[in-house]
């Protein structure tokens, strides 16, 4: 329970379901708030804390606040500031939801007697003849089954998603007839460990290495100017790259090794394949051939139509390669490629970088296949 | 809360005797006068206010005009301190206070702020590794400018009691006058304030059955004190506000009942404790888990323990869920757990330190409970060590 309208009706739910429900909020590490600009989400604030508290109370469950703001800063948030500074775009909901949210949150619930899990997210879980499958949340416009790619039919057996089932609208329409004290507070958007919603703020204040200038350059190596620090530029990006070559330019990938942005033509940006790593099915088994299905690259992207095949080699255990049928523009190394049939999430893992071997200790170097197919 | 709950957190706070809360309720509703009122209304609640403090006063063998009527032990506290530290400074008889380094916060906080703000000097004495404060260390503590000495009767974590007629001797040899924070001990043993050598000493009604927010200091007639709360010259100049006629009703009443059944009472919860303490160090491993205080020396109805590389507060939270409500030491509701001060205090290393617990028993609680306890906490024990070995 964050204090937050979601997951304070997934509560209140499942204790009018008849479940014995246990409320439990995760102290995580954040930074100080900074000004009046500290996101509303910001994770476990006084407030924030105090609303989690007045609806446990309301709804009379056991509340508790369990400490998980080591675990956090090292594994979430170092992981955060070192896959930026290894030129990557992490997803740190996906890390969070990976590392400690269906691991360490749901162990303790399970230690603590618990059968399962429930939380906030607009996902809906559905057991089948064939084992449990994940699906888009009703509401299309709030659906997060994308940061829920890595759960296996082990976590599905003890995780629910109350709310999946519902429209953001509904979810506060049964605050309001639950009678609960955050029927009408705002949406969070940012990531919950900043002080002020600004990442790249961040990102300078606790790393290094990410504010180094280098060269902004095409793809044959000229150098065409000067970039303040890979991390603070997007892939795709178009705006304030402070070049005036005459034409429009995009980021097309960044290169750790020469500390380079590496820009180009929209056409340039496009690309028809990319290479995922941590690779997970949740029905637990991997297609044999290749698959078709749509692939989300970002957490708010459209699914794409394309292609995902396992990899056979050896060396590249836990990735898989997907095509498309038509040039994709925004390809970022750090997110997650997830794999849908239509509203069900069959899997996905992150996207590694194409043009990089090796970047990083868990990114394996590419395989002969994949660059055959470049 | 389930009905099943058992409750083992008696020094935190205690249910309101029923006799207390037949006596107050007048108080609120048909006698409801102010006592500083010179008309019937006024008289009659005069009177029961003084009643009250007769009571209190014959209980501890002290005189009326000894007792404070106050809003908490902690302010108790705080009076005290400051009461005869700013008197001390005023009268030119000293700046120098010592205390110890397990007292409750509400001593070493006020202590705090004397020496940052006010210039006040402090010396905070050690314990040793049963929380014990020496006699010899706080007499070679002594100076000639020491205003105060302040020695708690029993601490709340541990539970282990202080020496305090020895060190109100050595006070007394050197004409210091000695405080003591009772808030935990007061229950627990009879006073005889007339001839003990404690000049100044804070209860807490909430905790031997009276209403939350009362509480009382001693002060022997002739110690110097200057108010804290200033204003309309209630309870004889030293404590200003308007008197809370029912709370200092009802804490006469509780602190009544408890001193009549102190010798029962005492003897109930010990039996509790020594039965839960053996239960529990049998069936945790050793290495695992040790009794923090002093063995024998102790609260009556207090049983404390740290356990190696476990979190209090999970514990609480594992033993909340099997329906036992205990306390840790440094209890925190807000997932933010810092090491016990108190545990560092008496020694234990790092990996004991954020693993404090606390079981506190009284009237309510009976064999049964006590066994209910020593399985809750073995279980919790053991589901914690399974789900920290994940995560190690």
């Amino acid at each position: 329970m964050s204090g937050g309208v979601d997951s304070s009706v997934a509560a209140a739910l499942l204790k009018e379901q008849g479940y014995e429900v246990i409320g439990m909020m995760m102290r995580l590490w954040s930074e100080p708030g900074i000004g009046p600009s500290a996101p509303l989400n910001r994770c476990c604030t006084p407030d924030q804390m105090a609303d989690a508290r007045r609806v446990a109370g309301k709804l009379d469950i056991p509340f508790y606040v369990v400490d998980v703001q080591d675990h956090f800063r090292k594994s979430i948030v170092q992981f955060f500031i070192d896959q930026h500074e290894l030129g990557q775009t992490p997803n740190p909901c996906v890390e969070c939801n990976r590392q400690i949210r269906f691991t360490y949150l749901l162990e303790r619930a399970l230690a603590l007697g618990a059968n399962a899990l429930a939380t906030g997210h607009y996902a809906q879980v559905l057991p089948t003849a064939v084992g449990y499958q994940i699906k888009a949340g009703k509401d299309a416009q709030k659906d997060q089954s994308y940061v829920l790619h890595m759960l296996s039919q082990q976590h599905l057996a003890h995780v629910l998603f109350p709310i999946g089932g519902y429209t953001k609208p509904e979810v506060r329409e049964l605050a309001r007839k639950f009678g609960l004290p955050v029927a009408s507070k705002s949406e969070s958007q940012d990531l919950c460990f900043l002080g002020d919603g600004d990442y790249r703020r961040f990102l300078q204040e606790y790393s290094q290495k990410v504010s180094q200038p280098g060269p902004i350059m095409d793809s044959h190596g000229r150098v065409l100017g000067q970039h303040e620090g890979l991390a603070f530029y997007t892939i795709g990006q178009r705006k304030g790259l402070g070049l005036s070559t005459g034409q429009s330019v995009f980021v097309l990938r960044k290169d750790v090794a020469q500390n380079a942005l590496i820009v180009g033509s929209r056409e340039q940006l496009g690309q028809q394949t990319l290479t995922v790593r941590q690779l997970n099915w949740v029905s637990g088994q991997a297609p044999t051939g290749p698959l078709p299905v749509q692939i989300k690259i970002r957490y708010k992207a459209k699914a794409i139509p394309g292609t995902v095949t396992v990899a056979d080699n050896p060396t590249a255990v836990g990735q898989a390669y997907c095509t498309f049928d038509e040039p994709v523009f925004g390809i970022t190394a750090g997110q997650a490629a997830v794999f849908y049939d239509g509203d069900t999430v069959l899997g996905g893992g992150i996207i590694s970088d194409s043009q990089q071997t090796a970047v990083g200790n868990d990114i394996i170097p590419l395989s002969p296949k994949l660059e055959l197919t470049v | 809360m389930k009905q099943t709950h058992v409750y083992f957190d008696h020094s935190a706070t205690t249910p309101v005797h029923p006799e207390v809360l037949n006596v107050m309720l007048p108080y609120w509703t048909n006698d409801y006068g102010n006592p500083a009122s010179m008309h019937a209304h006024g008289r009659k609640a005069s009177f029961a206010l003084e009643e009250a403090r007769t009571t209190l006063a014959t209980l501890l063998n002290a005189k009326p005009n000894e007792i404070i009527f106050t809003g908490c032990g902690s302010e108790s506290d705080n009076l005290a301190i400051r009461g005869v530290m700013w008197a001390a400074r005023q009268q030119n008889k000293g700046n120098h206070l010592i205390s110890c380094c397990i007292e409750h916060k509400a001593i070493t906080e006020t202590a705090v702020q004397l020496r940052d703000l006010a210039g006040f000097d402090i010396t905070i004495l050690p314990v040793d590794s049963y929380g014990r404060v020496s006699p010899d260390d706080v007499r070679a503590a002594i100076r000639p400018d020491t205003a105060l000495i302040s020695i708690m009767a029993a601490n709340n974590e541990i539970g282990t009691l202080q020496p305090i007629f020895e060190i109100g001797n050595i006070a007394r040899e050197h004409g210091i006058p000695f405080h003591t924070d009772a808030v935990q001990a007061a229950a627990y043993q009879r006073w005889d304030l007339a001839s003990m050598p404690i000049d100044l000493l804070s209860m807490s009604a909430h905790k031997f059955h009276g209403p939350k927010g009362a509480g009382l200091l001693y002060v022997r007639e002739g110690i110097g004190l200057r108010a804290s709360l200033t204003g309309g010259g209630q309870e004889n100049g030293q404590r200003a506000g308007t008197s809370n006629v029912a709370f200092a009703v009802g804490t006469a009443k509780a602190f009544a009942l408890a001193q009549e059944e102190v010798d029962a009472h005492s003897q109930h919860c010990q039996q509790l404790r020594d039965t839960f303490i053996d239960g529990v160090l049998a069936a945790i491993p050793a290495d695992d888990i040790r009794l923090t205080g002093h063995p024998t020396q102790r609260l009556p109805g207090h049983a404390s323990f740290a356990l190696r590389h476990l979190n209090g507060n999970d514990l609480l939270i594992h033993l909340d869920a099997a329906g036992i409500s205990a306390s840790s030491g440094s209890a925190c509701n807000t997932g933010n757990p810092e090491p016990s001060a108190v545990l560092q205090a008496i020694g234990l290393g790092n990996e004991w330190t954020m693993g404090g617990l606390r079981f506190t028993f009284g009237r309510q609680n009976s064999l049964a409970d006590i066994e209910k306890g020593i399985a809750g906490l073995t279980t919790a024990v053991k589901q914690l060590r399974q789900f920290s070995q994940l995560f190690s």
